[in-house]
């Protein structure tokens, strides 16, 4: 076990490497770099920039060196110093931009995850054990009017409804007194009074994807004969469902554990942009459109290694959970 | 079917009251089409320390019964009428057919009072608990011990089941454990709270014989050291004569005749159970077609000469340097339990899997000699025209989304034969042949019976006129009544096609019934091969015994199990596997 962690840790290394420079590559295919950019948006509040002015911004950043230079100089800053440049846009350090965001990203991720999963699991049973019942119609209906409507537009809708029906302050995750304000007790109350709506919006649509799987892998294993078996040793019915099928139906979610790390950070971007969210999700898709590329390489870099450790935790906790896989 | 339910209680019963008492038990199955009765006005009982056998083919509510005892049948079942009546030692009578399926009274009875054992002990298990925790679990549930005094238990639970080395067996889980043990394990759960009755639903049916006759010897003996009742669901009437007390008979949910197992087997009073055990008795001989035949003429060339066959899985050696050859006209019955290489060397012949090494030397019509082994391309789809096989999975082996006369005629389309019309026409006649009725090749094999299936697979692998058909286990998966109908078509179509067969099978029955010559496989090698006759009656290599031994004979006065032995390889075991 420890072998093969190792192992896949090792493996992760050149995977990593050959990301991170498909991704520099990328980010820069389309015609122009920062400048360009840079200059266009002058241009359309009527400043002029002559080709010197450009030439030099683009001596400063390094945008004139090959981009194979550009890379190497680049990876070498993250290898040695953990240095992941500067931010054309912002002028401030890349990294410094990322953890800035990530924290509430993450408590906002975290918060719609355990909001999703809370609501789908005993729903997904739910409706699974009492088949064709009038519940499983109510809950099949509710994930079908889940599934279907777009998340912006639960979005808009809610935002409307919250600041016109209820006078809500909504839109970001604090109140303006808060925003700059040093963490308290009244920030965090704040935080929690404009998380609900965002979470809700996120939570609906995994919340009846979840629900479809939860109820299609529990009907799989309800009529397996080990369930029969438990249930002629004489174990309730609410103990055996627990511990036999659920715990067996369980294990396809752990996969997705995989997906859900890169999803912290480039997932829910429309969401985040109509309510306006100070989350990473608008902040790569700013940056990519500027060609902010240490900024968008960083993001792209984070996201994969975000990926292949979502991966290799997902593995272990299989075999973990899974004698088959951990034994055979 | 009443006048024989009205015999009941029989004399023997009145004196004691019986264990358990099923009285006109009604269980139906609502469906979209109406309501389906799959246990219909059954009456029966079971008394103290006694084996009660429930037999009948597939389809005859046998299970269900088992099931409702419990109130654990499949949804959307239920008791519709009737009663089930448990006698307890103190007195007091409790009607379970009365019981709220999900309420205490009945889950303090399951497990406790009755216990079951399946058919299929692996999926019966769960794959990711331990099979200690799956015993512990009724300990701590019905008897109150505690997680050590549980354990202590379960330890000397496997070790009554004879599971060697139970104290680290108990931490296992039921995939590392071989068949034979899961289902000892499956019944060590089942005999934890020392329950009155035990229901075993084809326990044995999944396990090859010699694991049979211990498991049934198993049984039998924690019967009589517990005092236990049995209720023993079987298809096989072999099963039925060496270990009922009584026996019930049952067709389409209605019971054709119930009384002690010397008067079901020596004196059968109702029409089907007499047919029941005339097929399984007509199993025990050869076959009348092949009595008519003249002797096989032996000194023809063979039509497929096998020498030194190898296949290997990695390390695995599943097939390992066999020689055999099959006579043109010949039946080889190729015999084995499971694990013995037959099925590998069933689909190595059929070129399904390439050959580690050996040589198939196949002699084509004309003469000329080829070894299948090393051909590929056009040769081997030439070869493959020759060379058809019969599958045992009725069920799978048939696209259910293409209708009778499209799995029949495709080999014929794809070789490029026959089409439209003619195509249709040679479908019909090959339905005729196989006994089946051509009006109905429109429809998809589920509007098919088992056997049905079976013929239609059959007419599939005549339909390009082989030389040589491949049947692996072609019979396993149908009931005795329509095993020999199947076997009998096999040997006309042998005698109007002039066919050889390569008979795959691990029932020495069915081998004795239909096989000239009989190879039997131990472990990836060749033990034996003989006159069918000289080996299922009287083997020369011990394993052979051992296996000839294990079998159960259909008659209940013909019950020494003495004589019974397991074999063990001489030259020690190998590999230290020990669970497996």
């Amino acid at each position: 076990m420890l072998k093969f962690v190792i192992k896949r840790l090792f493996w992760m290394i050149p995977s990593l490497f050959a990301v991170s420079f498909l991704a520099f590559v990328l980010i820069q295919l389309p015609p122009g770099d920062f400048v360009t950019t840079y200059i266009a948006t002058l241009a359309s509040s009527n400043e002029v920039v002559d080709q010197n002015t450009a030439a030099q911004l683009r001596e400063r950043f390094g945008l004139d060196q090959p981009m194979l230079v550009q890379y190497l100089k680049w990876i070498w800053g993250i290898v040695t110093r953990g240095d992941f440049g500067l931010s054309f846009e912002w002028q401030q350090p890349v990294s410094g931009l990322i953890w800035e965001r990530m924290a509430l990203t993450l408590v906002l991720a975290l918060a719609s995850l355990i909001a999703t999963w809370a609501l789908a699991l005993p729903i997904g049973v739910y409706s699974a054990v009492k088949k064709y019942s009038i519940g499983d119609y109510a809950f099949t209906a509710f994930t079908f009017f889940g599934l279907s409507i777009p998340s912006f537009l639960l979005a808009l809708v809610l935002m409307y409804v919250a600041a016109v029906e209820f006078g809500q302050d909504v839109g970001g995750l604090f109140s303006s007194q808060y925003e700059t304000a040093p963490w308290s007790i009244g920030k965090m109350y704040d935080l929690l009074t404009h998380l609900w709506l965002p979470v809700a919006i996120l939570a609906v649509s995994s919340t009846a994807s979840l629900i479809r799987v939860m109820r299609a892998n529990m009907l799989d294993e309800l009529p397996k004969p080990y369930v029969t078996t438990a249930r002629a040793k004489g174990l309730s019915e609410f103990r055996l469902l627990v511990k036999y099928p659920l715990r067996i139906a369980l294990n396809p979610f752990i996969s997705t554990i995989a997906w859900l790390l890169p999803n912290l950070i480039s997932g829910s971007v429309v969401v985040a942009i109509v309510l306006n969210l100070p989350t990473a999700a608008p902040l790569l898709l700013q940056s990519l459109m500027a060609q902010d590329m240490y900024l968008a390489g960083a993001f792209v870099l984070l996201i994969c290694a975000l990926t292949l450790i979502g991966s290799l935790i997902s593995d272990i906790l299989l075999a973990l959970v899974d004698p088959r896989i951990r034994l055979e | 079917m009443t006048d024989i339910l009205s015999i009941a209680p029989r004399p023997s019963m009145t004196a004691n009251k019986p264990l358990l008492e099923v009285r006109n038990l009604v269980t139906e199955f609502p469906l979209r089409t109406g309501i389906f009765r799959a246990v219909d006005d059954l009456s029966f009982s079971i008394e103290q320390g006694k084996t009660l056998c429930v037999v009948g083919e597939s389809g005859s509510g046998k299970s269900v019964t088992a099931r409702s005892i419990l109130q654990i049948i499949d949804s959307p079942g239920r008791i519709a009428s009737g009663s089930i009546l448990l006698h307890q030692p103190d007195g007091t009578s409790l009607d379970l057919a009365k019981l709220d399926p999900r309420g205490r009274a009945i889950r303090s009875v399951r497990g406790r009072d009755i216990a079951m054992i399946f058919q299929e002990p692996m999926s019966s298990l769960s794959p990711v608990h331990t099979v200690g925790d799956q015993i512990t679990e009724a300990l701590r549930l019905h008897l109150k011990m505690g997680k050590a005094e549980a354990r202590a238990e379960a330890i000397s639970l496997l070790r009554q089941v004879e599971i060697p080395n139970p104290e680290k067996a108990i931490d296992r889980y039921a995939f590392q454990y071989s068949g034979g043990m899961r289902q000892r394990a499956m019944i060590a759960m089942a005999l934890a709270c020392k329950p009155q009755l035990l229901i075993a639903d084809e326990p044995t049916t999944a396990l090859d014989v010699t694991t049979q006759a211990e498991i049934l010897d198993l049984i039998s003996r924690l019967q009589k050291a517990h005092g236990m009742a049995v209720l023993f669901i079987t298809h096989d009437m072999g099963v039925v004569a060496q270990i009922a007390d009584d026996v019930l008979v049952m067709h389409h949910g209605v019971a054709k005749e119930y009384g002690p197992v010397e008067q079901i087997f020596h004196s059968p009073q109702d029409p089907y159970t007499r047919m029941l055990i005339g097929s399984v008795l007509k199993l025990e001989q050869k076959a009348e077609i092949r009595l008519a035949r003249p002797p096989l003429d032996t000194t023809a060339a063979p039509l497929l000469d096998i020498r030194n066959l190898s296949m290997h899985f990695g390390d695995m050696k599943a097939l390992d340097d066999v020689s055999i050859s099959l006579l043109p006209g010949e039946t080889l019955g190729i015999v084995g339990e499971s694990g013995s290489g037959k099925t590998t060397m069933g689909r190595s012949i059929m070129r399904l899997y390439d050959p580690t090494g050996g040589e198939m030397r196949y002699r084509r019509a004309d003469g000329t000699v080829l070894d299948l082994a090393k051909i590929g391309g056009a040769e081997l789809k030439a070869a493959r025209r020759e060379l058809r096989m019969v599958f045992q999975d009725p069920f799978g082996s048939l696209n259910p989304r293409m209708t009778v006369s499209q799995v029949i005629g495709e080999p014929l389309l794809v070789n490029g034969i026959a089409r439209g019309k003619d195509l249709d026409e040679r479908v019909c006649h090959l339905m005729e042949q196989v006994g089946l009725d051509p009006t109905t090749r429109e429809r998809y094999p589920h509007a098919f019976s088992g056997g049905q299936r079976q013929r239609i697979g059959i007419a599939r692998a005549i339909t390009l006129n082989p030389r040589i058909i491949v049947a692996d286990e072609a019979t396993s998966a149908l009931d005795v009544s329509v095993r020999f109908q199947v076997l009998d078509l096999l040997m006309r179509l042998q005698d109007d096609l002039g066919l050889a067969y390569i008979f795959i099978s691990h029932d020495i029955g069915v081998i004795r019934y239909m096989c000239d010559r009989v190879g039997v496989m131990y472990r990836g090698k060749l033990v034996e091969v003989g006159e069918a006759d000289k080996v299922c009656n009287a083997p020369d290599h011990p394993y052979t015994q051992a296996l000839i031994s294990a079998i159960p004979r259909p008659d209940p006065r013909d019950r020494d199990h003495s004589r019974r032995f397991r074999y063990t390889e001489p030259d020690a075991v190998k590999n230290g596997s020990s669970a497996r």
